[in-house]
This record gives structure tokens, C-alpha cells and sequence, in this order.
């Protein structure tokens, strides 16, 4: 599913150096710097309003740093084509923003881009992966929330992405389905060796998920460490 | 009754347009009893309007002496003053006052340059004039809702849009489908003006002809001729700047630029 096969676990495949973002004369993010290892789950933390969404639209180049730079596997992003470094890091919204249609229709959006068909099988398989046997044919707007993001989840998924970035993706969920989101991700990244970044302000949400985590405030790392460290256990 | 008052053309028609800007300006206060707040706008529209007219006329009565060519330099000014205003229709932006500029000088121009040499419309002045003037007007009532919409459907699906870039789409296939509503939305107007012609009204171009003695049945289909003028000039204009405009809703590494407030 991911391409972590030719890179072995603990080398930093994601590697941000002094990221800023100033938004009208105001600073948003400054002098973040981290890096992400393959196959972990690292969580960015911090109350509303710290940068967190902001930093993870820097991560796949949503928008553009003000300073400092992100690289992929030692190579600054900013030397690949954006549609490419889009392929490589996934991310799944706060929202799913489905596409009018069916199940399957949402999940070959992305291969289509390439030119590339997803054939049926690839998306059986990945339904099955995300607890969506079966759905390919269902239309995106009979679908309960939780259901909703699974599709986005496996949409993003069908990308066959390096590092999978998710703003938080149980925020608008009830408590069954954000179980339910947290049980999948937890699976894809102990089962499947993806590497992912959550962006979560529940603190309770990333000491269970997540390997490490970087505390955010006020648009600066403040904290940085192995999650059971840093938020307690 | 004003006619027995005044004896000049000049002062009855500065009375006509009083009494007229005094039913606008009474609907406008009506408005305000409702809590709706035009009077500034209407009041300053109003002076404008009369001014610009006026000197327009003024113009007019001129350059009827004037060489035929001279009106292409006329039409060409009508064109950067519709680009600028219809522009204002665009906030945020970038460029959209070169594009409306680009766009409504190649639809109307192009219509009213083929009409020209196909006959259709006179390459004298006092043809040429009001005529391109309400083709280039109308390509700038066409180029404003055009990208007042296509601002409106981008700001209203933010979040579509660059879901769909994240999953690795071009800046066009993500915002497509609100240029195709925006160009459809913006040419509503045109074809219902097209579709009601002579049965809910008849249009001003028609009625002078009749009042400078033209044949009715000739008035009326040269009217139909320049409303279909219009549909096509708006449609090339509105297909234009829609397509332009497309690629200043993003930045040079497919970035959203085109948003609300951050």
C-alpha cells in the first residue's frame, strides 16, 4: 500500500527545517522543525487556534512556507512537482468532501489523475481495508459520517502515498465512529508500515495512537517526545 | 405637460431626467423604511449617470463631423472603462482588470468588427457608436456576473478544491465544473433578453428607430440582430475571461490563492 519497503523503519523519511508561514503580517507558524520516521504515527498537539492544520497544509503544500523548507527523503519538496509531492504525502481533511457519485468513483479520483484506472479488485480490496466491504457501489450521500471518512481515508489511500497526513479525522464523529477511525489508522500503521501525521487538540486521542508527538502553541514547538512522555501516561 | 413649459429640447429633457430621478429616488426611500440602504449609491449612480450621459451626447454631437475612424478610438475607451468596472466584480483576484480588459475587447470587438464588415451595422459614427457601445456594455454586464460568480462558487467550495488538489488533480479539473456554472449564470440574462424580445419588452435601439421613422418591420428584426450581437459578444466574452481567470485562482505550485479570509 505505502512505498516504505526500500526504506527501514526509524529513517526519517519527512524532515521540516525552521517552517514559517506569515499570513497578512501575521505569524502563523515559526521555526518548526522535526522530522517523522518511517512507519510511526506522530501527532501534532496543541489548543485551537496553535498552527496545527496550518502545519500539516505546509507538509503537503497546500500552501506555501514563508520560510524554511520540507524534505522528502532528503530531497527539498520544492523540487517536485506539486501534483507529484501530493501523490507522495496523502491528506485527509477535517471533512471528507466527497465527490458527487458512487464509493468507487470517489476512490479512483486520484489514480485518474495519473491516467491510471483502479481496477475493481484494487477497490474491493481497499474497502475491505478501511471496513467498507462491499460499498463500492453505494452513493456517497446515503453515507453515515464515520462512513463518510473511511471513504475519504481509502480515497487518499488509493494514491498509494508515502506518508498519509490527517487533519483531525475524528473531530466531527461520534464516539463509535471516532473508535472506529482510530482503530483503522492504528491498523494501517502497525499492520500496513504506513507513516502518518495526525493533527489532533485531544490530547487523550494522541497519547492512545500516537508514537511522538510535537506540542504546538502560538504557532511555535514548544514540546517534542515520545507521547506517553509528553502528554503522561 | 412639461412640453407646454419648456420651449428648448435641452431644458425639457434636464426635466424629463429630474422627474425621473425623483421616481428612483422615492422607491429608494421607500427602501429605506425596510432598512434597506441605497440612498448614497443610488443618489451618487444617479449624478453619475446624468453626467456621464450628458457628456457622452456632448461628444457625440461632435465627432458627428468627425472622421469615421475616429470611432474605433471611442469603442476602444468604452472597452478599458467596461474592463476596469466589470473587474470590480472580481475581488481578490490578481489581473482580473487586464483580463476583463483582454476579454470584452476581443468578444465585442470581434462581433462588432465582423458585423461591420459583414454590412450588419454602419461604419458611420452615429451607427457604429450606439451600437459597439451596447454590445461592449452588455460584454461587460456578461464578464461581471461571470466572474462574480466564478469568485463566489470558489469561495463556496474551498474545501472541494483542494481536497481535490491533495489527491493530486490539476488546478483546472478542481475548479472546472464553477467555471462551466459561472459561464452558464452569467449568459442567463442575454438569452432571457433573447427569449422575451417583443413580447415582454421592446428594446431602446428599436424604439428610436421607429421614432426617427423607420420601417416597423425592419426596426424589429435589425433589433433581434442586435440582440443576438449582444448573445454572442457576452458568450465569447464570458467563455474568455472565465477561462483566464482560472489559472489567477492559483499560485505557480497549484496553491489555492482565490480564498476568504484566512
Amino acid at each position: 500500500m505505502s512505498s516504505t519497503a526500500t526504506r527501514s523503519p526509524s529513517e526519517a523519511v519527512l524532515r521540516t527545517e525552521n517552517l514559517g508561514r506569515i499570513v497578512a503580517g501575521k505569524t502563523i507558524l515559526s521555526g518548526i522543525s522535526f522530522t517523522v520516521q518511517t512507519g510511526e504515527l506522530l501527532g501534532i498537539v496543541g489548543p485551537s487556534g496553535s498552527g496545527k492544520s496550518s502545519l500539516l497544509r505546509l507538509l503537503n503544500r497546500l500552501d506555501e512556507p514563508s520560510t524554511g523548507t520540507v524534505f522528502l527523503d532528503d530531497l527539498d519538496y520544492r523540487q517536485l512537482p506539486p501534483r507529484e509531492l501530493r501523490r507522495r504525502i496523502g491528506m485527509v481533511m477535517q471533512r471528507p468532501f466527497l465527490f458527487p457519485g458512487d464509493v468507487a468513483t470517489n476512490l479512483r479520483f486520484g489514480p485518474a489523475q495519473r491516467g491510471e484506472a483502479m481496477p475493481e479488485d484494487e477497490i474491493a480490496s481497499l474497502l475491505e481495508r478501511v471496513g467498507l466491504a462491499g460499498f463500492a457501489a453505494q452513493e456517497v450521500s446515503v453515507l453515515s459520517g464515520g462512513e463518510q471518512q473511511r471513504v475519504s481515508l481509502a480515497r487518499t489511500l488509493a494514491n498509494r502515498p508515502e506518508v498519509l497526513l490527517l487533519d483531525e479525522p475524528t473531530s466531527a464523529l461520534d464516539e463509535q465512529s471516532k473508535q472506529g477511525i482510530e482503530e483503522l489508522v492504528g491498523a494501517l500503521v502497525r499492520d500496513h508500515g504506513l507513516t502518518c501525521v495526525m493533527v489532533t487538540h485531544d490530547r487523550d486521542q494522541a497519547r492512545r495512537m500516537c508514537h511522538r508527538v510535537i506540542v504546538l502553541e502560538a504557532g511555535r514547538l514548544v514540546q517534542s517526545g515520545l507521547a506517553v512522555e509528553v502528554l503522561g501516561a | 405637460m412639461l412640453k407646454s413649459l419648456f420651449n428648448s429640447e435641452i431644458s425639457l429633457g434636464l426635466a424629463q431626467a429630474g422627474i425621473a430621478s425623483l421616481i428612483a429616488l422615492a422607491v429608494i426611500l421607500l427602501a429605506r423604511r425596510r432598512n434597506i440602504h441605497l440612498e448614497s449609491d443610488a443618489a451618487v449612480a444617479l449624478l453619475r449617470g446624468i453626467i456621464q450621459i450628458v457628456a457622452v451626447g456632448s461628444v457625440l454631437a461632435l465627432l458627428l463631423k468627425a472622421p469615421r475612424w475616429t470611432s474605433v478610438f471611442l469603442l476602444a475607451g468604452m472597452v478599458v472603462a467596461a474592463g476596469s468596472i466589470s473587474a470590480k466584480r472580481a475581488k481578490n483576484i490578481p489581473g482580473a482588470a487586464k483580463i476583463s480588459m483582454y476579454s470584452i475587447a476581443v468578444g465585442a470587438g470581434l462581433v462588432t468588427a465582423i458585423m461591420t464588415w459583414a454590412g450588419v451595422i454602419d461604419t458611420a459614427i452615429t451607427s457604429l457608436i450606439p451600437v459597439g457601445s451596447m454590445i461592449i456594455a452588455n460584454a461587460m454586464n456578461t464578464n461581471g456576473l461571470a466572474l462574480n460568480r466564478f469568485r463566489a462558487e470558489v469561495l463556496a467550495h474551498t474545501g472541494e478544491i483542494e481536497t481535490a488538489l491533495a489527491l493530486g488533480a490539476t488546478p483546472r479539473a478542481t475548479i472546472g465544473r464553477y467555471a462551466e456554472t459561472s459561464i452558464h449564470s452569467s449568459l442567463i440574462p442575454a438569452i432571457d433578453n433573447l427569449r422575451s424580445l417583443g413580447i415582454v419588452w421592446i428594446p431602446g435601439l428599436m424604439t428610436g428607430m421607429l421614432l426617427s421613422g423607420a420601417r416597423p418591420l425592419y426596426a424589429a428584426i435589425y433589433q433581434f440582430v442586435v440582440i443576438a450581437m449582444i448573445l454572442a459578444s457576452s458568450g465569447l466574452t464570458s467563455l474568455l475571461s472565465t477561462t483566464m481567470i482560472q489559472a489567477h485562482a492559483f499560485s505557480k505550485a497549484d496553491q489555492l490563492v482565490l480564498k476568504g479570509a484566512e
